[in-house]
This record gives C-alpha cells, sequence and structure tokens, in this order.
C-alpha cells in the first residue's frame, strides 16, 4: 500500500551559505495495507523526517513513495501535483505531530470535529461524534469546550489524535503521539489504535515506548546510521498476540 | 403683433429668413452656431436622454439666466412659431417677460400665454399643466444636466458610468435617504431613466411633473448654457423615475388642498404664507392654466386656508 | 484520479510600470534582485506570475513589500490592467448565471470594462488592508451592502436589508448598527464590514489583501478566526495575500513566495513553512521564528 525507495533528505541552509544538513541516509520499505510500520533508531536518524517526507511536509531530495490510493490507482507522494496531494490529505491520511498543532482558540471539541465538518457531517452530529471521541481518550467532559491551547501535554495529544483519527484515515502517520501518556491513557489509545489497523487503517509511526511497538507493530524498520549507507533493515515481529 | 410678410421672398431675406431688427441676424445666432446647436439637438435626439457636449455661446443675459434654453429657442424658432415662455409656472416673472422679449425683438414672432397655442414653450422648473400636443417643443433650462453628480464629483467617473449604465451609486444615494430619512428626499430634479438606458436629469421640475415627461407627444429639450450641454427626450420615450419595488416613487401630495384662485385640485400648487397674518395659501403654480380655469368660471369651491404654523 | 478543473487559471501575469525596455525581463526579478530596470528605470511590479486555484481552495501569496503580491491580487480585481497575461475562470453553472456573455476559457483580461465590472461584482470578493478602498466611509454599513447588490440588479430594499442584517450577524458585526456610518467603527469591525460587503453576493472567488496589517493583535485574532469559519462554511477560493506567515499558517493550504515581482518558490503551506528551499523563503522563515 505504501512503498518507499532510496528516500533521502538534506537540508540546504542558505542561511548557512549553502550548508547541507543530512536529514537521513536512504530509506527503503514497503508497508501492506491494514498492517503497522514502525520506524525505531535513535534520535537523529531521522526518523520524524521520514513521516513528514510522506505527508509532504518535506520535500524529499531523492527516491519515491508510491502510494496506492483510495481511487485504486498507485501515485508517487513526492511527485503528485499540490491540490492532489491535499486533496489525499483531507480524504485519506492522518498525520499526528509529535508536538501540539492545534488551532488557538478553537475549543477541543470544534478541533476534534472540524475533518468532520468539512465532510458535510451536520454540525451536531459532529460534535456529538467528537465528544464521545475524546470522552473515550480520557478527556474530561469539563475541557472539551476549552481552549486546548491550555491543556497539559498529554491532554494536547490525546485530541491532536482524535483529530486525526475521527474519520479513520487509510493511511496514519504518528510521530510519538504518547510521550507524555500515562498508562492508562496509554491503553486506551492503544486499543484505539488496534480498532483503526483492524478496519483497514495502514499506519506508520514511531513510538519511544517498546511495549506498544511490540503489541501494535507487524513490521520495524530500523533507520540507518547517518552516514553509513549500510544498516536498513526490516524485522518482522510477533505481533497480534493482543 | 404683426407677422413679417413672406410673400415674394423680399431681396433683404437670406437663407429664406427675414433680416432680424438693428442688423442682427434672424433670432440672434449667427448661422454657423444655429447649425451646431441643431446637429448636437439631432444627436440628442438619437440618443435620448444622452448628455452631448455644445459650444455655448455668449449670450446677452447672464450664464445662470436661462442661456442654455435662449440657445435651443433661439436656434429652432421660425417666423412661423409662437413662443411661449414661462418662469416656474409664471409667464409674468421677470426672467420669462425678458426672455420672451428678447425672442420677440430678435425674430418678430407671435408670443402667447396659452399652452395649446404655442408651437415652441421655453420653461424654467415646470410643465404646463395643460397637456402638451404632438408638433409642441418644450425647450427646458437647466442648471446641473448631470444627474450623478449629486454621487460623484469627477467628470470622467460620471461619464464611465453613463457609458457602463452603472447606475449603482445613485441607487445607493436613494437607498441611502430612505434608510436615514424613512423615504427619499429628493424634491425637484428627481432622477429619471430614459427608454431603460441612460439616466437622466429632468431639470428642477418638482416631483409632480415627472411622471408627465413619460411618452408626452411633444418634443422636450433640455440645455444647460454654463455646463454646455444638450439633452433630449423625443416624442413618446419611456421615462421611469428611479423608484424601488417596495419604495415606489411618490408625487407632492396636495390631499385636500385647492388653488385660492381658481379653486382647481389637480395642478401643482405653490405654498404662500402671509406674513402679517401667518396663514398659508395655496396657488397653482402655472398661472396661465389657472386663469383660463377661473374665466371658465371653474372656481366653486372656497378658498382654502389653514391655521398659522 | 480527476480532479475538476482549476476554478482560477493565471498564465504569465505580467504588470510594469513606466515605458519598458527590452532590457527589462533580463535585468529585473529575482534573479536580478531588484525589480526596477537600471536601463529605462520601469518597475516590473509583477513578472510570468503563473498559478492555478481550485474549488474550496485557500492559497497564499507571501513575500516583502514591494514583492508585488498585492499587485498581482489587484490585477485579479481588475483594479489595475496587466501588461501581459491570462485570466481564466472555470464556474459552475450557477456561477456564470447573469453573465451569458461569458465564454468559457475566455481570458478576462480581454473583456470589455463594462463586463470586467459585471464580472466582479457578481463573481468575486475582496477586502483591502485599507478600509478606505473596500468601503464608503460616508455610507452605512448596511449601504455599503447594498451597494453590490443594486449593483447586481436588486431593487427591493426590504430584501436587501435582510440580506445586510445576516451578512453582518455572521461577520460579527451588531446587526443594530446596520444604519451607522463604517466612519465610526473601530478597525477590526470595518474590516469585518468589509468582509460582509465582500460576501453579499455570493462570490466564486474571494480576494484577500493584507485584511489584519494594522489591526491590534487581539483584533486580528478575532478577524482570522472569523475568516476561518466562514472559509469552512461557505468553502469559497481565497487567496490571502500577507507579508505575515502566521497568517499564512493560520489560513492557507497552498503558497506562493514573491520576491521582485516573480514567484520564487511554491508548494503546500506547511512545507513551506517548514521545509523552505528558496534561499529568500528560508530567510523569511527564519526570520519569524
Amino acid at each position: 500500500m505504501l512503498t518507499v525507495e532510496k528516500l533521502e533528505k538534506q537540508f540546504v541552509s542558505h542561511v548557512l551559505n549553502g550548508k547541507e544538513i543530512l536529514g537521513f541516509s536512504p530509506v527503503s520499505f514497503s508497508v501492506p495495507q491494514a498492517t503497522a510500520l514502525g520506524l525505531s533508531g535513535p534520535s537523529g536518524t531521522g526518523k520524524s523526517s521520514v513521516l513528514k517526507c510522506i505527508y509532504r511536509t518535506y520535500v524529499a531530495s531523492a527516491g519515491t513513495i508510491r502510494y496506492h490510493s483510495g481511487a485504486g490507482d498507485w501515485v508517487d507522494l513526492t511527485l503528485l501535483p499540490e491540490n492532489e496531494l491535499l486533496r489525499l490529505r483531507r480524504a485519506e491520511m492522518g498525520y499526528v505531530a509529535q508536538f501540539l498543532s492545534v488551532l488557538p482558540r478553537v475549543s477541543a471539541v470544534d478541533t476534534v470535529a472540524e475533518p468532520l465538518l468539512a465532510d458535510g457531517v451536520p454540525r451536531e452530529e459532529a460534535r456529538d461524534r467528537a465528544r464521545r471521541l475524546l470522552a473515550r481518550l480520557g478527556i474530561e467532559r469539563s475541557l472539551h469546550d476549552a481552549y486546548p491551547a491550555t491543556f497539559s501535554g498529554g491532554e494536547k495529544q490525546r485530541v491532536n489524535l482524535a483529530r486525526a483519527v475521527i474519520r479513520p484515515p487509510r493511511l496514519l502517520l504518528l510521530d510519538e503521539p504518547t510521550a507524555s501518556l500515562d498508562p492508562g491513557s496509554l491503553q486506551v489509545v492503544l486499543d484505539l489504535l488496534l480498532e483503526l489497523k483492524a478496519a483497514g487503517t495502514t499506519l506508520v509511526a514511531i513510538f519511544h515506548d517498546r511495549s506498544i511497538m511490540d503489541r501494535l507493530m507487524d513490521a520495524v524498520y530500523r533507520m540507518p546510521e547517518k552516514g553509513g549507507e549500510t544498516g536498513q533493515l526490516a524485522t518482522r515481529t510477533s505481533s497480534h498476540e493482543t | 403683433m404683426s407677422r413679417p410678410a413672406r410673400a415674394g421672398a423680399p431681396a433683404d431675406w437670406r437663407d429664406g429668413l427675414p433680416p432680424g431688427r438693428d442688423g442682427y441676424s434672424f433670432a440672434f445666432l449667427d448661422a454657423g452656431a444655429k447649425r451646431e446647436i441643431r446637429r448636437r439637438i439631432l444627436k440628442a435626439v438619437a440618443i435620448p436622454g444622452c448628455q452631448v457636449p455644445f459650444g455655448s455661446r455668449e449670450m446677452p443675459i447672464a450664464r445662470g439666466w436661462g442661456t442654455g434654453g435662449l440657445q435651443l429657442t433661439l436656434a429652432l424658432i421660425g417666423p412661423e412659431d409662437v413662443l411661449k415662455v414661462i418662469d416656474q409656472g409664471a409667464d409674468d416673472s421677470v426672467n420669462a417677460v425678458s426672455i420672451r422679449r428678447f425672442v420677440q425683438r430678435v425674430t418678430g414672432v407671435r408670443t402667447t400665454t396659452d399652452t395649446p397655442a404655442a408651437t415652441l414653450i421655453q420653461t424654467r422648473h415646470r410643465i404646463p399643466e395643460e397637456p402638451l400636443r404632438p408638433h409642441q417643443i418644450l425647450v427646458f433650462q437647466v442648471p446641473i444636466p448631470e444627474p450623478l453628480r449629486l454621487v460623484e464629483p469627477s467628470e470622467k467617473e460620471t461619464r464611465r458610468m453613463h457609458a457602463e449604465a452603472d447606475y449603482s451609486r445613485m441607487w445607493l444615494y436613494l437607498y441611502e435617504d430612505i434608510v436615514t430619512y424613512g423615504e427619499i428626499t429628493i424634491g425637484a430634479r428627481y432622477p429619471v431613466l430614459v427608454n431603460r438606458r441612460h439616466l437622466m436629469d429632468p431639470s428642477p421640475i418638482p416631483r409632480w411633473d415627472v411622471e408627465r415627461l413619460d411618452r408626452n407627444p411633444a418634443l422636450m429639450l433640455f440645455c444647460a448654457g454654463r455646463e454646455k450641454r444638450i439633452y433630449a427626450l423625443p416624442p413618446h420615450t419611456l421615462v421611469e423615475p428611479l423608484q424601488f419595488e417596495d419604495v415606489p416613487f411618490r408625487v407632492e401630495s396636495f390631499a385636500g388642498r385647492r388653488c385660492r384662485r381658481c379653486g382647481s385640485a389637480r395642478s401643482f400648487l405653490d405654498e404662500a404664507i402671509d406674513e402679517a397674518t401667518g396663514r398659508r395659501s395655496y396657488a397653482c403654480s402655472d398661472a396661465a392654466f389657472c386663469e383660463k380655469v377661473r374665466k371658465a368660471g371653474g372656481r366653486t369651491a372656497p378658498e382654502p386656508e389653514e391655521g398659522g404654523p | 484520479m480527476t480532479l475538476p478543473p482549476p476554478i482560477v487559471q493565471v498564465r504569465g501575469l505580467t504588470r510594469r510600470f513606466g515605458t519598458g525596455c527590452p532590457a527589462c525581463p533580463e535585468l529585473t526579478g529575482p534573479a536580478a534582485e531588484t525589480n526596477q530596470c537600471p536601463r529605462c528605470r520601469s518597475v516590473t511590479a509583477c513578472r510570468e506570475v503563473s498559478f492555478e486555484l481550485h474549488s474550496g481552495e485557500v492559497l497564499g501569496i507571501v513575500g516583502e513589500s514591494g514583492s508585488g503580491k498585492s499587485t498581482v491580487v489587484r490585477l485579479l480585481h481588475f483594479d489595475l490592467a496587466p501588461t501581459a497575461g491570462e485570466y481564466r475562470l472555470n464556474l459552475n453553472g450557477a456561477a456564470a448565471a447573469g453573465l451569458p456573455w461569458l465564454e468559457p476559457g475566455q481570458n478576462l483580461f480581454e473583456l470589455g470594462p463594462h463586463q470586467r465590472r459585471q464580472l466582479r461584482n457578481r463573481l468575486m470578493g475582496i477586502v483591502y488592508q485599507n478600509p478606505l478602498l473596500g468601503l464608503r466611509l460616508k455610507v452605512t454599513a448596511g449601504g455599503n451592502i447594498a451597494e453590490r447588490l443594486l449593483m447586481a440588479g436588486w431593487r427591493r430594499v426590504e430584501r436587501m436589508r435582510e440580506r445586510a442584517a445576516d451578512l453582518l450577524a455572521r461577520t460579527e458585526v451588531p446587526v443594530e448598527r446596520m444604519d451607522e456610518l463604517p466612519r465610526h467603527f473601530s478597525g477590526g469591525m470595518q474590516q469585518r464590514v468589509q468582509i460582509a460587503k465582500a460576501l453579499s453576493t455570493d462570490p466564486a472567488v474571494l480576494l484577500l489583501d493584507e485584511v489584519t496589517t494594522g489591526l491590534d493583535v487581539s483584533v486580528q485574532a478575532r478577524v482570522l478566526d472569523l475568516i476561518r469559519s466562514l472559509q469552512r462554511e461557505l468553502q469559497i477560493a481565497t487567496i490571502v495575500v500577507s507579508h505575515d506567515l502566521g497568517v499564512i499558517r493560520m489560513l492557507t493550504t497552498r503558497t506562493l513566495v514573491m520576491r521582485y515581482g516573480g514567484i520564487v518558490e511554491q508548494g503546500l503551506s506547511d512545507q513551506i513553512l517548514e521545509d523552505p528551499q528558496h534561499p529568500y523563503t528560508q530567510l523569511l522563515v527564519n526570520s519569524t521564528l
């Protein structure tokens, strides 16, 4: 469903007189539909950058990212015209950043409901569904109408996640969405992600928590060391025992 | 008033017309001026409501006192015409008398105060009460020919608006009037749309007269001497006051009032306040019409009077 | 996957102020790092600008003053005439109704002034940085909205007032102030009246030219929130011109970066902000963070 081949990223900083900064060494992996791939490796090996390249927040320097879209054809996400990529993002991609990227002065429930509204779901129904999802993720009802900017780190992350999955995407990119979660919340998030996967969502994710990696991932891709061209490996773990 | 004899075309006639007195050419204007003005009139008639520029001449009266109307009258009048001149309905005001005398002096035409008897009527700010007939010409004196001047000072911009028939600014003015005062406050100079195309200033006639412009059988010509513009309403031209569907155009109301002289309740009335007593009274603005009604014994109702202010 | 054609197509949009000379294209633009030709002193305010705007899309144009971004918007609104360029609209039936003379695929810059004015009134809304450009300050707030409706042929006072009240309510202007003059309004409220006016004829394209520049920060935020919620509700294809990357981040999905009259970079807005490619964009992004 997603095949990354010889993907590379270099940042060229013109502010620093054209200094080149390596984002990551060539990366290749493939993810079948309705499976989860974990990206692992020490910090600084460019795991987040890979996700951003897939989402096109970063421009890839070389390589291809072939994606089997919901319409049934293979497209290269590095070359797809912007408006078509935007349509894919709206229709079938979800991305949860490590840091909160919600909009200012929008309540938690409206933040989460927005993708549904954009889809034409009536306002009241959309907000109702958003409230239920927030409640399931352990966000207190009293916080639903507050601005997420005032939330704790863990609450913000769950709002972000809720927004990304309220309309289950075909491809979900997760960049450490559980870093600030307590064990209870962690379990809820894990259950939710397993449900999504069972329903057909493909995941590419970065988790620091080993246990989540073990329980959610069908495969783990170990990032190549920087500069070291070698060292790319895809492993299968035994999952599905949850 | 004796008319010049035409039999046998005497030797001193030029262009089929007799010489005027005192060495002036017939009707004061030289042949070149007449030709230009007539051509402009033709153009104005061809594009009803559209302002046509012309080279306004110096006249022996001051600009702003009817030089535009006078030039049209002089360019059009022939020895067989019968002239009537009114000023706000009155034949005997100083302005009307002066213009009538002047035209008569330079043409020798007959004059009248009787509307149906006139072939050419020069007017300031009124249309005679008696209906006009085909082949009559009504010449209006116009102070400000541009109806859009009220909303737009730039001539370049008003010309563009006419060219594109973009009259939204005028409509906006009417909307603002309604919102601010509850009604349209324009009294005289109510803007009209001619032939569903050109917005036209009908000169400062009261609203009462605006509806009488519409499909009138007479030829109506307008001229502003100071602003150097001629425009025209050919006979039977469609003329509509700007009005909203839910706020229709209304004429002045004289509900229950009558002329104190002739008793008419169907004419445009002027209000007069007696300074000594403070009493208001009303009289026909069209003096000749009033006189006619009186002579015909039309005065029946008692003189309507109102209390002090 | 086939997407509908873009609503707006702009090709080779160029506007030069001055006589121009054969050397202008060579000696001006991003590469020459000036927009004034050293030979003939003509200023090329924008050059060879091409882009597309899709249905419901919000496109940002970012750049410093003098980059030509406002010139582009004014050309698209027919406030200025271009030196060269093509400008096409692909409209659905409803939007094209009332403009029967508009041929599909017609270059709008070839239309006559009267047609351009009609097209602008029916299909375009603009909000300027300076309310003086977009509003008549001596005409009531409701009258400002009515003017566009009048131009579109509305002739019922009550219906125009209902429409104006509805738009003012949506743009969070107290409806009881409808019959007041905007010159007595605060800057933020003037902008909201401008937005209401821009939306009055249900435009197909909305142009926002530095709408929040010069407003207090808290007022800016309210105006931006309003635009965002209207955007979500109405899905009007919009061009947002701003020098403020915060505005670009909040409102747009795709962005053009302009400098010296030319486009130096274009991409998804988050990509422009997080992974700028062109040296100038990097400078711009680094300057704000």
